[in-house]
């Protein structure tokens, strides 16, 4: 659900084996993960960058809806937000 | 077969700089090499048709009496994961088909720079998930050695083109493996640089805390000059490191002297035995750290009681960033949009899109990555995955207070069979064992040629790793090693590959 792919009953039943057996694996991280020890979210340390607050390069509407499904013209046009039951 | 494209860039660079030789000439002659192999290989996705135009340019420039770089004039492919403006990039994925970016990735933008003639756009794994290229949407790369063989993964169709002579030079991004594994495969080189080393603003991101981009060439000098173009500080991307690095070419330079071998104490990992590789891998590794021991250095037994938890780690650490990275194909501001019979709501499209835009792969890791993250799951399964990483580093910390650099096999075996592993996720995802770690911990790695597997003819590779900024010592030991087994074997290892196109 949270991953936003529908999947036909064939994925599912496939996805399904083949995720457990995955799980099954990757678990045994827990094995050595004692709470001692520190967890790193990154490989090299470093700090926050900042930057003055200007305005830099930007893309142009044009540039930005350029790849676009559907625009019209200066926004991107999407379909419903919410549903008849909503 | 023109002998142009035989030539490494260092050569075809200083003959462009010496006039022997134009660009327009150079390029015509790897767009020829193209169009005669590439219908076998299938390295590329996209050829520039704009080419030509930039290697004129070139030339006219260099006529024009402007002082060029070494590199100037020599034709680069470029992997599909690094965005351009002149040429499509999809990553290999059929949710960017088409998709033309407004701007050009820094490492793409500083190899325009630096008069490299952007060649085309080289094949992948979708996404830069795989160890083959097989989950390319756009159909695999075979590898040079054995058409019927992968040319590993990610970076596949960037190791291929270089074996195949169809350019001296390539671009990779390396996020498990991606650069070494297929350089391990296709008896080239390929070089993971220091996380942060070189820029990785405009690589369409698969794991934002292990990506990172690098050459791919068939020498280790022609690494370097590749990396001396690319690497450093890029204000864009927060990530990348403020230092300055010294040059990578003068380090190769340097190391084919071969002197830095007197007195380099060089790791192997008892935690890697030889009955985990093939055993034409085992030999080959075996054999070039002998040369080595001749030549003064010194081998040294260590320990990495970690290493074997960084596949399990890595294999939640990547899907949880990646199912976050993919989040941003929502058919909503590019790519593709795919609406249900009937129309629905925008989360209905996106759903729907989603399940047609991807390959399976890409689905596969999606969804363990958000459950990884999910409530619950987190700290058993992200949260430690996060401690391994602590622990591997400590293991690289202990090793490299032992030792100057660290050797392994490049990968556990030679090429495998198109279709052998793709039906067993977990099989594929051991592909990676000897080059995760390094990501991990943002080390660098480096594979060279080592020579051929006994028993199968194919391509094997070492890989050297190194402390983090210590890319130039990769660079030195790389070259001391190639310099060594190209003397011993009487030329380069490619000249053994078999004739591909029947006009070589």
């Amino acid at each position: 659900m949270l991953a936003r792919i529908q999947l036909s009953d064939d994925e599912v039943t496939q996805l399904t084996g083949q995720l457990d057996a995955i799980v099954d694996n990757i678990a045994k991280v827990s094995e050595v993960a004692t709470p001692d020890i520190a967890a790193t979210s990154h490989p090299i340390a470093m700090h926050n960058v900042f930057r003055e607050d200007v305005v830099g390069q930007t893309l142009t509407t044009a540039q930005a809806l350029q790849n676009a499904p559907d625009a019209d013209g200066d926004r991107f046009r999407v379909t419903a937000i919410l549903g008849e039951e909503q | 077969m023109s002998e142009i494209i035989r030539w490494t860039a260092a050569e075809l660079g200083a003959k462009l700089a010496a006039g022997e030789v134009s660009s327009v000439e150079a390029t015509q002659a790897h767009l020829d090499r193209i169009a005669a192999v590439d219908g076998d290989v299938h390295a590329f996705l996209h050829v520039n048709e704009h080419a030509l135009d930039a290697a004129a340019e070139i030339d006219r420039r260099r006529a024009a009496g402007e002082q060029l770089g070494e590199l100037a004039g020599v034709p680069l492919a470029i992997k599909d994961v690094l965005v351009t403006t002149d040429q499509p990039s999809t990553s290999g994925s059929r949710i960017l088909e088409g998709y033309r970016s407004p701007f050009d990735a820094t490492v793409v933008a500083r190899s325009r720079a630096a008069g490299l003639v952007g060649i085309g756009k080289t094949n992948m794994d979708e996404f830069a998930m795989g160890s083959s290229t097989e989950h390319s949407a756009y159909g695999p790369t075979h590898n040079p050695w054995d058409l019927d063989r992968i040319p590993g993964g990610s970076g596949g169709g960037s190791a291929a083109a270089v074996a195949a002579f169809e350019a001296p030079l390539a671009l990779g991004s390396d996020t498990g493996g991606s650069i070494r594994q297929p350089a391990h495969v296709t008896g080239t080189v390929g070089i993971k640089p220091t996380y942060g080393g070189v820029s990785r603003y405009g690589a369409i991101a698969l794991a934002s805390s292990l990506d990172q981009v690098g050459p791919v060439s068939r020498t280790v000098l022609d690494a370097g000059l590749l990396h001396d173009v690319i690497g450093g500080h890029d204000p864009k991307d927060s990530t990348s490191l403020p230092e300055a690095w010294p040059s990578f070419a003068a380090a190769a330079r340097e190391g084919a002297t071969g002197q830095v071998l007197q007195g380099l104490k060089v790791g192997v990992i008892k935690e890697l035995p030889d009955s985990g590789f093939q055993s034409g891998v085992a030999s080959s590794f075996h054999a070039a750290l002998k040369l080595m021991e001749a030549q003064g250095a010194e081998i040294v037994e260590i320990s990495a009681p970690h290493f074997e938890y960084g596949v399990a780690a890595y294999y939640l650490i990547l899907p949880a960033e990646a199912s976050s990275n993919l989040a941003k194909f929502d058919s909503v501001r590019f790519g593709l949009r795919v609406t249900p019979d009937g129309g629905g709501t925008v989360e209905d499209v996106m759903s729907l899109t989603r399940e047609v835009g991807f390959g399976p792969e890409v689905k596969r890791r999606i969804i363990l990555g958000t459950y990884a993250l999910s409530a619950g799951y987190y700290d058993a399964y992200y949260g430690s995955a996060q401690k391994v990483r602590t622990l591997i580093q400590q293991d690289f910390d202990a090793a490299f207070a032992q030792v100057d650099v660290i050797a392994t096999p490049s990968a556990p075996t030679t090429a495998f069979k198109l279709g052998e592993k793709i039906g067993d996720p977990l099989q594929m995802y051991l592909n990676d064992l000897t080059t995760i770690p390094a990501n991990l911990a943002g080390v660098p790695g480096i594979s060279v040629p080592s020579g051929l597997a006994e028993e199968d003819g194919l391509p094997v590779g070492i890989q050297f790793l190194a402390p983090a900024r210590e890319d130039a010592r990769l660079y030195r030991v790389g070259a001391a090693l190639e310099t060594l087994l190209v003397d011993a074997w009487g030329g380069p290892l490619l000249d053994r590959a078999p004739i591909l196109g029947g006009n070589r």
